[in-house]
């Protein structure tokens, strides 16, 4: 049997896949943080408690509605969503004015809120969802197995990072998007309603989040703390990124979980931190982020 | 409202509401409330359980700490709980396996406290605001993994059984009274500390810093020298805390070193009142008395920790002694 770099290949590419499996999770993650940064220049600390509830509102659905995953994936995350923008319009919409710590502050809270009563009524045991009929079994491509649900959770997070890509940077409505960041007192005077740009945002970012605890829950369990660890990775790896640019976020992602994979085959201890690692040296060479703009 | 993210000078540690100044106000009336709390300090042991008072000084002095950071220097750091549990591992280790006294033990974790310090704060100062925290959160958040996975550590276990010891070699510390007031001498020791540092030079050119950078960099202040050492000071006094914390509960385990409890220092800050002198330690006794209390119910504590938090940000932002300061200076 072939042999690279004296680890198994079949060992080596199943972590490499699990780590872009990851990367796919904190790529969508840090879409959403970045897309949320842009217009509303808060840190969503809640994005992890987010991510929580998209998963859970999957598996509730499923247990008390019979309703499947398909359904799920598009219902959840549009549930989420409309769950942030409540938040962002009762409470959020307050603290604009205010220095942005504030903002991270009150999300920091929120996430508190939403883990502690899933954590009280759920315990910390992780509930399980079945991988949908179509897309159990998996693959072999030959040098290794590939079970065809993570190849679909990456396929996903593909489709969905450059289809947010393009709508940011390449469509009509992304260019508002992008104008009113820069200014929003002058696009609100060409007539676009810059409050309700803010909302659907935050929206979309937090429903961006409630998509990736949809596709997560058949592969993790569905647990009231999945979403607490991956939050400061994912803190990590927008560090890392820097905030500039949403390509930035979804390369940096993807790059980050791979890197992680390498690091469990080759030299597991220091997997968990290898990301707190990368995002030293970073600092230390480029304060800014690899893709972000020095300010 | 993007355009000013990361040039706009804090404003989220302002004193809205800052202890008057020493020579300001009535300095007698200062004195006599001070000297008047020192009383309590000294006869509260007898009406209350003792490690309970001890357990709130260390987390005052933890708050203290942290809000020498956010309060005067604008700086929200998100990751001080690895100071307050870097310095309890130490001080545990030191004291239970290599047997040193528990002053001595302390006084290791604070030196590795301000070692981790020194190094967090030199990557962190590099990015500023919310990033800042972010950085803080993430570095804090690899201590953390180094507690679990370090040899000596104990793993999910912690360091327990830690002996009390004698201090300097004399005073049995398994008294809790003598373990209360020998807690009670390093917190004061530490918030005085604090306090001369507020109001020397140096802690006028932190609070230059805090309310316009710009401004005080063109002033010729090395900018970066001040934040770090106040990040080093800030982190050392943490460790105090912590490593005391270690030596009062005989223990050192995970929570003193995980996010949330970094999260709780933010909290009791945020609470008593950010930048005020006071209002950290307020803020310290309200959230461990709540938490003894919600302990022996039914109510979970991190909804009731979080719903405060919201309420916090939202409706009193000035916390309780800053609210009180403000209520005081309106009808003077």
């Amino acid at each position: 049997m072939m042999e690279l770099l004296g680890i198994p290949p079949q060992v080596l590419f199943g972590q490499l896949l699990l780590g872009l499996i990851n990367g796919s999770f904190y790529a969508l993650l840090s879409l959403g943080l970045a897309v949320i940064f842009g217009m509303l220049n808060v840190i969503n600390f809640a994005h992890g408690a987010q991510y929580m509830l998209g998963a859970f509102a999957a598996w509730m659905l499923l247990k008390f509605a019979g309703i499947n995953y398909w359904v799920a994936l598009v219902l959840a995350p549009v549930l989420v969503g409309l769950i942030g923008v409540v938040l962002e319009k009762l409470m959020l919409s307050r603290l604009y004015k205010l220095d942005h710590l504030y903002g991270l502050l009150l999300t920091f809270g929120l996430a508190l809120i939403i883990e502690g009563m899933f954590r009280h009524w759920y315990g910390v045991s992780g509930q399980p969802y079945p991988i949908p009929q179509a897309l159990a079994g998996g693959h072999n491509l030959g040098f290794m197995f590939l079970p065809t649900y993570r190849g679909w959770v990456v396929a996903v997070s593909l489709v969905v990072c450059f289809g947010t890509w393009f709508m940011i940077e390449r469509t009509r409505l992304g260019a508002y998007l992008r104008a009113a960041t820069e200014n929003p007192v002058l696009v609100q005077a060409f007539g676009i309603n810059v409050p309700v740009m803010i909302t659907a945002t935050y929206g979309f970012g937090v429903a961006l989040a409630g998509l990736a605890g949809v596709l997560a829950a058949p592969i993790y369990q569905v647990n009231p703390l999945m979403g607490s660890h991956l939050i400061i990775v994912v803190f990590a790896v927008v560090v890392i990124g820097g905030m500039g640019s949403i390509l930035g976020a979804v390369l940096t992602g993807f790059m980050l979980g791979i890197l992680e994979g390498f690091t469990k085959v080759f030299y597991p201890e220091a997997s968990n931190i290898v990301i707190f690692v990368v995002m030293a040296v970073v600092l230390l060479i480029k304060p800014a982020g690899l893709f972000g703009r020095e300010k | 409202m993007a355009t000013h993210s990361q040039t706009a000078p804090s404003r989220a540690a302002h004193p809205q509401a800052e202890a008057p100044r020493a020579g300001q106000g009535s300095p007698a009336l200062k004195w006599a409330a001070l000297a008047a709390l020192l009383v309590v300090a000294l006869v509260a042991p007898f009406q209350l359980y003792p490690v309970f008072l001890a357990k709130a000084l260390c987390f005052a002095l933890f708050a203290c700490a942290f809000n020498l950071l956010i309060g005067y220097v604008g700086l929200l750091s998100f990751g001080h709980a690895a100071f307050f549990g870097s310095a309890a591992y130490v001080t545990a280790h030191a004291v239970k396996v290599w047997g040193l006294t528990p002053e001595l033990g302390i006084l290791l974790g604070v030196a590795v406290a301000a070692l981790f310090g020194l190094g967090f704060g030199f990557l962190a100062i590099r990015r500023q605001g919310i990033y800042f925290a972010m950085v803080t959160l993430a570095l804090s958040q690899m201590v953390f993994f180094l507690a679990l996975q370090l040899p000596f550590t104990g793993g999910e276990d912690g360091i327990q059984a830690v002996p009390r010891g004698y201090l300097f070699g004399v005073i049995d510390l398994g008294d809790n009274l003598a373990m209360y007031y020998f807690v009670l001498a390093v917190f004061l020791a530490g918030f005085l500390l604090i306090y001369r540092t507020i109001h020397s030079p140096f802690g006028q050119v932190l609070k230059a810093i805090r309310e316009n950078e710009p401004r005080a960099v063109s002033l010729g202040y090395k900018v970066d020298q001040y934040k770090l050492a106040a990040f080093v000071m800030s982190a050392a006094l943490a460790g105090l805390a912590g490593g005391t914390k270690a030596i009062v509960f005989q223990l050192a385990s995970l929570t003193d070193i995980t996010w949330q409890m970094s999260g709780e220092v933010v909290l009791m800050t945020l609470l008593g009142g950010l930048g005020t002198i006071f209002g950290p330690v307020v803020g310290a006794f309200l959230v461990v008395t709540l938490q003894n209390y919600l302990a022996g119910t039914q109510l979970p504590v991190t909804v009731v920790t979080g719903v405060i938090f919201v309420v916090c940000v939202l409706l009193f932002r000035r916390g309780i002694v800053g609210e009180i300061g403000a209520l005081l200076k309106g009808r003077g």
